[in-house]
C-alpha cells in the first residue's frame, strides 16, 4: 500500500498525470468547449432518463381530464396533452426510450458493422467483394426509407425497431471502418500474426479492432444522434413506439399535429427535446472526433 | 294558468329553436356543388363495394328503390324512390311495390319493374364468380318477381320487420337490366342510371364530375347544375379546401378540432351539422384465451371504463360522444338511458364499479398488475384516443395493458385469425338497423371475431328479426343487450362516434344523418350564392 501511494506520489512529482481520465475530460472542455457542451447535455439526459420517477411527480400515461390541454403553469410547467398528461413528464420519461432506442440501435449498428468492415478488409478478395456489394445494396436506400420497410416487415414493436434501425447503420459503420483496416492489415505486426500462426478471429479480434476504435467510437456516437432522431421519425409516423408509452416522437403526432394552434405546447417541447438532443450527440461525436483523429489532431 | 306557464314557455323554445321549415327557403337553381371524398372508387359498382369512395361521387347517377327520408335526422324512415307506393301481405312474406312511370335512363331509354327485378337478382342471386357485398342481409327473400312493367313483387321466406328498410339501401343502385344480361360487370367501369345527374368524367385520382340531368323524373329537381367530387385523402388537405373555398363540404365528418379551427377561421360562412354516427369501436375478447374465456375478466374490463366522463372529454378531442347500448342514440330501437344504466359498466358510480372490477379480477384469479396486449387499428380517428382512454381505465384497475398498433389492412385478417388477446372491434351501418347492426353477433358470423358461442345470442338475433311487433321486437332487443353486454360481456362497447360536418352556408337542402352513405343522391341539394 505504501509503496503504491509512493509510486502516486512520485508519477505526480515527475509530472505525469495522477487521474488521466479526469485531466483529459478538462482538456477536452479546454480545447473543444462546443463538444463539452454537447457532452453536458448528453449527461443531463442520462441523468434525467435515470432519475424519472425521482423528478416528476406525474404518471406520464395517466390521462386526466380535467386538465386537458392546460397551458404551461405552476403545476404543469410545459401545460398538458389532449388527453390532460402532463408534457414534462412525458418528457422526461420519453428521454428513457429516446437513449434506450437510441444506444441500443447505435451500439449495435457500429458493432455489427465494424466486426464486418474489418472481417471485410481484412480477408479481401471476394469476400470483401461481395461483403462491399451487399452493402452498397443496403447503402443505396436512404435511412429512413430502409427503416420505414424494415418496421413495415418485422412490425412495429421495441425490439423490431431498434432492429430497423440498426440494420441501415451497419453498412454506413461498415464502410468507414473498413477504410480504416485496410491499412491496419499492411502493418506488419499483422503479417507477424499470421506468421506466429494466429487464427483469423484471433488476429481481427485482438489486433484489429482494438485500432479502429477511434472511428467505431466518433461513428457510435454520431449514429446516437441519427438513432434519437430516426425513432423520433418512425414514432412520428406512427410505426416506432406505440401510444400511452412516452416517446419525444409519439408526443408529435395525433393531437399535437389536430392542436398545434390552441395548444402549440404540445408540439413545441418534444420537437425541442428532440433537436436539443440531436445537436448535443452532434457537437459532442464532432468534438470526439477532432480529438481523437491523431490528423486532425496534430493539427 | 302558472301550471302552465312551464309548458308554454317550453313549447315557445321549441318552436324559436327549431329550424326555419323548408317550405319558407326558396331552393335557388344553379351552381355547381363541389365536394371532397377522403376515399376513391375501386369500382363504381355499388352492389359490391363496400366504401363511401363510391357512393358519395357515384349516388347521384342513380335511383334506388326506396331510399330514406331526405330531411329525416335518424336516417331510418323509407320513402319511395322509383317505388311511387307498395303494400304488405297480411303474413309479411310478400311486399308489392308500384313503379313510377316516365322514368328514364340517361340514355333515353325507359326504366321498368324488368330493371329493378334485374338489379335486385344481381344483388340477391348473383352468379357464382361475382361479388356482392350485402347478399345476406337478405337471406330472407325467396323470389324477386315482375308481374308487369309497373309492379315488383319479393316473396320472403320469413318475416323480417328490417326488409322494407333494407330495400333503402343507399348500396342498391337500379342499373339497366338489358346491359345486365349483356354483362353483369359492365357497371364496374361504367355508368348509365336513372339518377338526377349524369355522368361527365373521372379521373383517377382527381376528379369526378356529374351534371344535371334535364329528364329528371321527378320535375323541378335537381336544383344544381352540377357536381365535382374532389377526392383528396388527407384530412388537413380536406380541411384546407374549405377553409380555402376550394370546396363545399366533406359529407363524411371532420374532427372536433378541423371544425373548430374551421368555425374560427370562416365564422358565419361555416355551418355545422352534427349527429350520432352509426359507428362504434368495440372492444373484443377472445374466448379461446385465457383469461378472457372466463366472463368475470370480461365484465371487469367493461366495468373499469367510465363512459360519461369520456363522453364529456374524448368528444373534445376526437370523433366520439353518446354512450350508447347496441343502438344509435335518438334512433327508434335505442336504449332510454335509464334501462343503459343498469348494464354493466353503464352505472354513474364508477368508484363502486372498478370496486367491482377489481373484486371480480381476484376471484378469477387474475393478478395485480396482470399484463396484456390490447391490439388497435392504425388510423388516428377515433381508434387512437380511444385505444389510450382504455389503456388507462384498465390501469385504474390493476392491468398493465401495451398496446400494438396493427397496419389498417392488416387489421381485419388478424381478427378473422383470431391473433390477438383483446382487440379494437368497429362496425359502421350505412342504416339504423338491428338487423344489419346486430347480425355480428350471432356465433356463426364472420365478424365474431372474439369466437364466442351462445345459442341465446342466436336465438334472441332470430326472434327480434322475425317480430312484427315492434313492442315484441323492442322487449327481445333489450334482452339480446343485457346478454351480450351485461351477462355475459361478449363483447363491450366505447362510445358512438360523432358525425361532425362543417360546410359551408352556401349548400342548403342537405341534411345530416347518422350514416355517411345516405343522402349522397344530392338531388335536394342547392347552392344559395
Amino acid at each position: 500500500m505504501a509503496i503504491e501511494r509512493a509510486t502516486e506520489r512520485l508519477g505526480e512529482l515527475d509530472g505525469a498525470p495522477a487521474r488521466p481520465w479526469v485531466d483529459a475530460a478538462r482538456d477536452f472542455v479546454r480545447r473543444r468547449p462546443l463538444g463539452a457542451v454537447g457532452a453536458a447535455v448528453v449527461l443531463l439526459m442520462l441523468v434525467v432518463a435515470l432519475l424519472a420517477n425521482l423528478l416528476t411527480p406525474y404518471n406520464p400515461v395517466a390521462v386526466d381530464f380535467a386538465a386537458m390541454l392546460a397551458p404551461p403553469s405552476a403545476s404543469h410547467w410545459l401545460g398538458t396533452d389532449a388527453f390532460g398528461r402532463d408534457v414534462l413528464a412525458r418528457l422526461i420519461y420519453g428521454s428513457r426510450t429516446a437513449l434506450f432506442v437510441g444506444f441500443g440501435a447505435a451500439f449495435f449498428g457500429a458493432t455489427v458493422g465494424a466486426v464486418l468492415g474489418v472481417g471485410s478488409a481484412y480477408f479481401g478478395g471476394r469476400v470483401d467483394l461481395y461483403v462491399q456489394r451487399v452493402m452498397d445494396v443496403f447503402l443505396s436506400f436512404p435511412l429512413i426509407i430502409l427503416a420505414l420497410a424494415i418496421v413495415a416487415i418485422l412490425g412495429n414493436n421495441l425490439p423490431n425497431l431498434i432492429t430497423a434501425i440498426t440494420i441501415p447503420m451497419i453498412p454506413r459503420c461498415a464502410l468507414v471502418i473498413r477504410a480504416s483496416a485496410l491499412s491496419i492489415r499492411e502493418m506488419p505486426y499483422i503479417d507477424a500474426a499470421r506468421a506466429a500462426g494466429f487464427g483469423h478471429g484471433r488476429i481481427i479480434l485482438r489486433h484489429m479492432l482494438p485500432n479502429v476504435m477511434a472511428p467505431y467510437l466518433i461513428l457510435l456516437t454520431a449514429f446516437l444522434g441519427q438513432a434519437i432522431l430516426l425513432e423520433a421519425s418512425l414514432s412520428f409516423l406512427g410505426l416506432g413506439v406505440q401510444e400511452p408509452t412516452a416517446a419525444w416522437g409519439l408526443m408529435l403526432r395525433g393531437a399535437a399535429v389536430e392542436f398545434a394552434e390552441a395548444a402549440p405546447w404540445m408540439a413545441i417541447f418534444p420537437g425541442l427535446a428532440i433537436s436539443l438532443a440531436v445537436f448535443a450527440f452532434n457537437l459532442f461525436g464532432d468534438s470526439l472526433r477532432d480529438a481523437l483523429d491523431p490528423r486532425l489532431r496534430t493539427q | 294558468m302558472r301550471r302552465y306557464a312551464g309548458l308554454l314557455t317550453l313549447i315557445l323554445a321549441v318552436a324559436l329553436a327549431a329550424p326555419p321549415a323548408r317550405a319558407q327557403e326558396k331552393p335557388r337553381y344553379g351552381g355547381e356543388l363541389i365536394f371532397a371524398v377522403p376515399s376513391q372508387p375501386p369500382s363504381y359498382d355499388a352492389h359490391q363495394e363496400e366504401t363511401f369512395g363510391v357512393i358519395h361521387p357515384v349516388a347521384p347517377h342513380y335511383n334506388t328503390l326506396l331510399r330514406v327520408e331526405p330531411f329525416d335526422r335518424t336516417g331510418t324512415k323509407p320513402v319511395g324512390d322509383l317505388a311511387e307506393s307498395w303494400t304488405i301481405a297480411k303474413d309479411g312474406l310478400t311486399y308489392t311495390f308500384k313503379i313510377r312511370r316516365g322514368v328514364k335512363f340517361h340514355d333515353g331509354s325507359d326504366m321498368t319493374s324488368r330493371d329493378i327485378k334485374a338489379s335486385y337478382d344481381k344483388i340477391i342471386f348473383p352468379p357464382p364468380g361475382l361479388k356482392s357485398s350485402r347478399r345476406t342481409t337478405y337471406q330472407a327473400v325467396e323470389a324477386v318477381e315482375a308481374p308487369d312493367p309497373y309492379t315488383v313483387r319479393f316473396r320472403l321466406k320469413w318475416p323480417e320487420s328490417s326488409f322494407l328498410l333494407n330495400l333503402a339501401s343507399p348500396w342498391n343502385f337500379i342499373y339497366k337490366a338489358d346491359i345486365l344480361a349483356k354483362d353483369m360487370r359492365w357497371y364496374e367501369r361504367n355508368v348509365m342510371g336513372t339518377g338526377p345527374f349524369t355522368f361527365v368524367e373521372y379521373v383517377k385520382g382527381s376528379h369526378w364530375v356529374g351534371k344535371k340531368n334535364p329528364n329528371y323524373w321527378d320535375k323541378g329537381k335537381p336544383y344544381l347544375d352540377g357536381y365535382r367530387a374532389l377526392f383528396i385523402s388527407s384530412s388537413s388537405a380536406q380541411v384546407a379546401a374549405v377553409r380555402g373555398e376550394r370546396a363545399h363540404i366533406q359529407f363524411r365528418g371532420f374532427t372536433p378540432a378541423d371544425r373548430d379551427s374551421l368555425k374560427q377561421a370562416l365564422g358565419d360562412k361555416i355551418t355545422v351539422q352534427e349527429s350520432p354516427w352509426d359507428c362504434v369501436l368495440m372492444v373484443a375478447m377472445n374466448h379461446t384465451r385465457k383469461p378472457f374465456d372466463d366472463k368475470r375478466v370480461r365484465r371487469a374490463l367493461t366495468l373499469a371504463l367510465d363512459r360519461y366522463e369520456a363522453s364529456k372529454n374524448l368528444s373534445r378531442i376526437a370523433i366520439v360522444r353518446d354512450v350508447a347500448g347496441i343502438q344509435v342514440p335518438g334512433t327508434p330501437w335505442a336504449t332510454p338511458p335509464a334501462e343503459l344504466e343498469k348494464l354493466a359498466g353503464y352505472s354513474r358510480d364508477i368508484g363502486k364499479s372498478r370496486a367491482e372490477a377489481k373484486r371480480l379480477l381476484r376471484e378469477a384469479g387474475v393478478p395485480d398488475g396482470f399484463a396484456f396486449t390490447f391490439k388497435n387499428r392504425g388510423i388516428p380517428q377515433p381508434y387512437e384516443p380511444i385505444g389510450i382512454w382504455l389503456i388507462d381505465q384498465w390501469r385504474q384497475i390493476g392491468l398493465n395493458v401495451k398496446q400494438e398498433i396493427v397496419e389498417a389492412s392488416a387489421y381485419h385478417p388478424m381478427l378473422k385469425r383470431g391473433d390477438f388477446e383483446v382487440a379494437m372491434d368497429f362496425a359502421c351501418g350505412f342504416i339504423v338497423e338491428p338487423d344489419l347492426d346486430l347480425g355480428r353477433f350471432v356465433t356463426s358470423s364472420d365478424a365474431n371475431y372474439g369466437k364466442h358461442q351462445d345459442k341465446v345470442i342466436d336465438e334472441l338475433y332470430q326472434k327480434q328479426a322475425r317480430a312484427v311487433d315492434a313492442e315484441e321486437r323492442r322487449k327481445y332487443l333489450r334482452a339480446l343487450e343485457k346478454r351480450l353486454l351485461d351477462e355475459e360481456v361478449h363483447v363491450m362497447y366505447t362510445l358512438q362516434w360523432n358525425r361532425i360536418i362543417p360546410h359551408s352556408s352556401k349548400v342548403k337542402g342537405w341534411t345530416i344523418t347518422p350514416a355517411h352513405y345516405l343522402n349522397n343522391m344530392l338531388d335536394t341539394v342547392w347552392l344559395s350564392e
